[in-house]
């Protein structure tokens, strides 16, 4: 069976051109706010769509993700919410894949079956949940796979040749490679590392190999994307986000006018990076 | 719930997935999986090695001062009139608590895996004195993450740990408290997943944590049930210890579990009572959930959110729990009640006049339970409460308390 994600990442191969991923937090500043976000990455050109959901307490989370969740959950934003916004922007896109991404707790507390049942039914592709490795498994990535939801996994520099099949073994969608060990928002890995580790990655699957933390540039984009199945951008967006608000924590300016511009930029940058050959 | 089927012993778990129960497990993220699978290795070669457990038994001897005394508190007995209640005197151990039983282990550890740099987590700052101290007696650079409000409630812990040489770094984000210096520290060991050792202090946490803290604390009930045997020529009728994370607790009950006539009571914060939100009863008012690396009783909200919760204590602030006295509550083989600030506080002051002792106030909870039952108890019957640290650090949080100026 295909998802939205098998069908765009194949459609991208056809282009020739790696995929440009973006993460946002659901919520944030405000449910309204946070929509007009979500609705305006595609048209910015972004193709895979990563969808945070907000918890009190995201342990692999650097500051930026940390108040854009706190921001979000103070405004009243709830899993039910979030899975009610991801509905709602399908009514109006159709083909954008959406992957939901966050913590295991709330997911938990909302009940694996129903949650699983809900996101089908909002338009749901694929979730990443940053605190479910394969040794849990059985929690909610068999039965999201068995619901016809993509599980994408997180392969981390410490997820060496040995570990990799386990991590892989119920992987679908891509695979989403974090550049380094750390917490998301911190500085770039090394280029030539990040290729080395997704020519890893690709000795091991056939799946797309998405790079994240730490891109946040336009040109960073580009250098990752020259290698990558996909380029995964969070913090940066989230940033773009709190820098509209005014310090009563209000939209000053437009969030999502904000957000287009960096991901306009950020999107010429992916579909520059196979022009030339990589460095 | 349903109460599962009585097990034959109760001091089996955890299984191979690291879960008691429905409880515990590994629920990180994947950076640290392959550092926790290797923990585990080391964790199982080295609970059977002769030459580690020597050095942990000469260290617990000689340097932290093990073990400690089963004290017969004749004060609090006469005052309350009922059963005789002993003190188990963790409070005597160097550093004051019982937390360097675990910090020893765990340095240890540390040593075996080459980690070059020790990274903890604490809230009244017991354990992070601990830390501190085993990282200066064998050479590492060590950080200590600690919730602002801690800092400010628990300042002579704070100094301690500088002299030291440990750097403290306080955490500000949620309430300021232990839930939230465990996120930081597990952001720091995400981080610098190659070259730190994380020496989690409470039997929470990941898999192997919680079997082993618990292993490494429950020197403290072997020891107090030889030493009860030994004094009165019998098994207590009940024990009681207090409930943050849980380390004191399960080290103190895990020896006694599979004596079934021995009661046993774990104490959790009732803070302001638990009608509302001001308290950390997390197995009496809270839910399952996942968090910090275990599925464990939770104080949360409808949508799986984390709450924050109060103790006139920092060492009992915490919302979650260890895995292991999740399953204990649900099997029905510990009892978990809670006790008021207030109660703490009056059982603070009492043993401090009448025993010549100044608990901790985690302890001072432990304390509080047994006034409240002793006096129903018959004269022959035994309470040993563990008095898992001394009260030093509160009194500042105690004068405050009480309206007085230091």
């Amino acid at each position: 069976m295909t998802t939205r994600i098998d069908r765009r990442f194949a459609k991208l191969r056809a282009e020739g051109r790696p995929a440009l991923v973006t993460y946002f937090m659901g919520g944030d500043p405000d449910y309204a706010t946070s929509l007009s976000i979500m609705k305006a990455l595609p048209k910015a050109g972004s193709d895979v769509i990563e969808l945070g959901m907000p918890f009190s307490d995201p342990m692999a989370d650097g500051p930026a993700i940390q108040a854009a969740g706190l921001r979000a959950l103070k405004a009243g934003q709830t899993l039910a919410k979030t899975l009610a916004m991801a509905a709602e922007f399908r009514k109006g896109d159709d083909e954008t894949p959406i992957v939901m991404m966050g913590y295991y707790n709330p997911i938990y507390i909302y009940g694996v079956e129903r949650f699983l049942a809900d996101a089908r039914a909002a338009g749901v592709d694929g979730l990443i949940v940053v605190d479910l490795p394969p040794e849990m498994d059985g929690e909610l990535c068999i039965p999201a796979v068995e619901a016809g939801i993509n599980f994408i996994r997180l392969a981390t520099p410490t997820t060496d040749d040995r570990r990799l099949p386990k991590v892989l073994e119920n992987t679908s969608g891509f695979v989403y490679y974090v550049s380094m060990t750390g917490i998301t928002g911190a500085a770039l890995a090394d280029t030539a590392k990040v290729e080395e580790a997704v020519k890893r990655i690709k000795g091991h699957t056939g799946l797309p190999v998405c790079v994240g933390f730490g891109v946040k540039t336009a040109e960073q984009a580009r250098a990752i994307g020259a290698s990558a199945d996909g380029v995964v951008v969070g913090t940066a967006i989230v940033n773009a986000v709190a820098n509209a608000l005014g310090p009563d924590g209000k939209a000053a300016a437009d969030p999502a006018e904000a957000v287009s511009a960096l991901v306009d930029g950020l999107a010429r940058g992916v579909r520059a990076a196979r022009l030339q050959p990589a460095s | 719930m349903n109460k599962p089927i009585e097990p034959n012993s109760f001091r089996t778990g955890p299984d191979e997935q690291g879960m008691f129960g429905m409880f515990g497990g590994r629920f990180v993220a994947e950076t640290l999986m392959p550092l926790i699978l290797d923990l585990e290795k080391e964790w199982d070669k080295a609970k059977t090695d002769p030459a580690f457990k020597a050095e942990l038994s000469a260290l617990s001897t000689f340097y932290a001062g093990r073990p400690s005394k089963l004290y017969f508190a004749e004060g609090l007995t006469k005052h309350l009139g009922g059963a005789k209640v002993y003190f188990k005197r963790e409070d005597l151990n160097h550093t004051g608590s019982h937390k360097i039983n675990n910090c020893l282990g765990q340095i240890l550890l540390a040593k075996r895996m080459g980690k070059k740099r020790i990274i903890a987590e604490t809230g009244a700052g017991q354990h992070g004195v601990a830390s501190a101290t085993v990282s200066a007696r064998f050479g590492y650079p060590c950080v200590v993450y600690m919730g602002a409000t801690d800092v400010e409630r628990q300042m002579p812990n704070v100094f301690r740990m500088k002299l030291l040489g440990a750097e403290v770094r306080p955490v500000s984000a949620g309430h300021g408290t232990l839930k939230d210096a465990m996120n930081e520290a597990l952001r720091d060991w995400v981080t610098n997943v190659e070259d730190t050792y994380y020496l989690i202090g409470t039997a929470a946490g990941p898999h192997p944590y919680p079997e082993m803290v618990r292993d490494f604390q429950s020197v403290i009930g072997s020891e107090a049930r030889a030493q009860i045997l030994e004094q009165e020529g019998r098994l207590p009728d009940l024990v009681i210890a207090a409930v943050g994370g849980g380390s004191n607790a399960i080290g103190m009950f895990h020896p006694f579990l599979d004596d079934r006539g021995v009661r046993i009571v774990g104490i959790e914060a009732g803070g302001r009572g638990l009608q509302g939100v001001e308290h950390c009863a997390s197995m009496n008012a809270g839910r399952p959930g996942v968090l910090h690396g275990n599925r464990t009783y939770l104080l949360q909200n409808e949508d799986g959110q984390i709450l924050d919760g109060h103790s006139i204590s920092a060492g009992l602030d915490y919302p979650g729990v260890g895995p292991e006295h999740s399953w204990l509550r649900d099997s029905g083989r510990v009892e978990y009640v809670p006790i008021l600030d207030d109660e703490a506080l009056e059982a603070f002051q009492l043993t401090t006049k009448v025993e010549g002792i100044i608990p901790a106030l985690e302890s001072a909870h432990a304390v509080a339970h047994a006034m409240k039952v002793a006096p129903k108890m018959a004269k022959d019957q035994i309470v040993i409460v563990n008095l898992s640290g001394r009260g030093d650090k509160d009194v500042h949080t105690v004068a405050k308390m009480m309206g007085m100026e230091i």
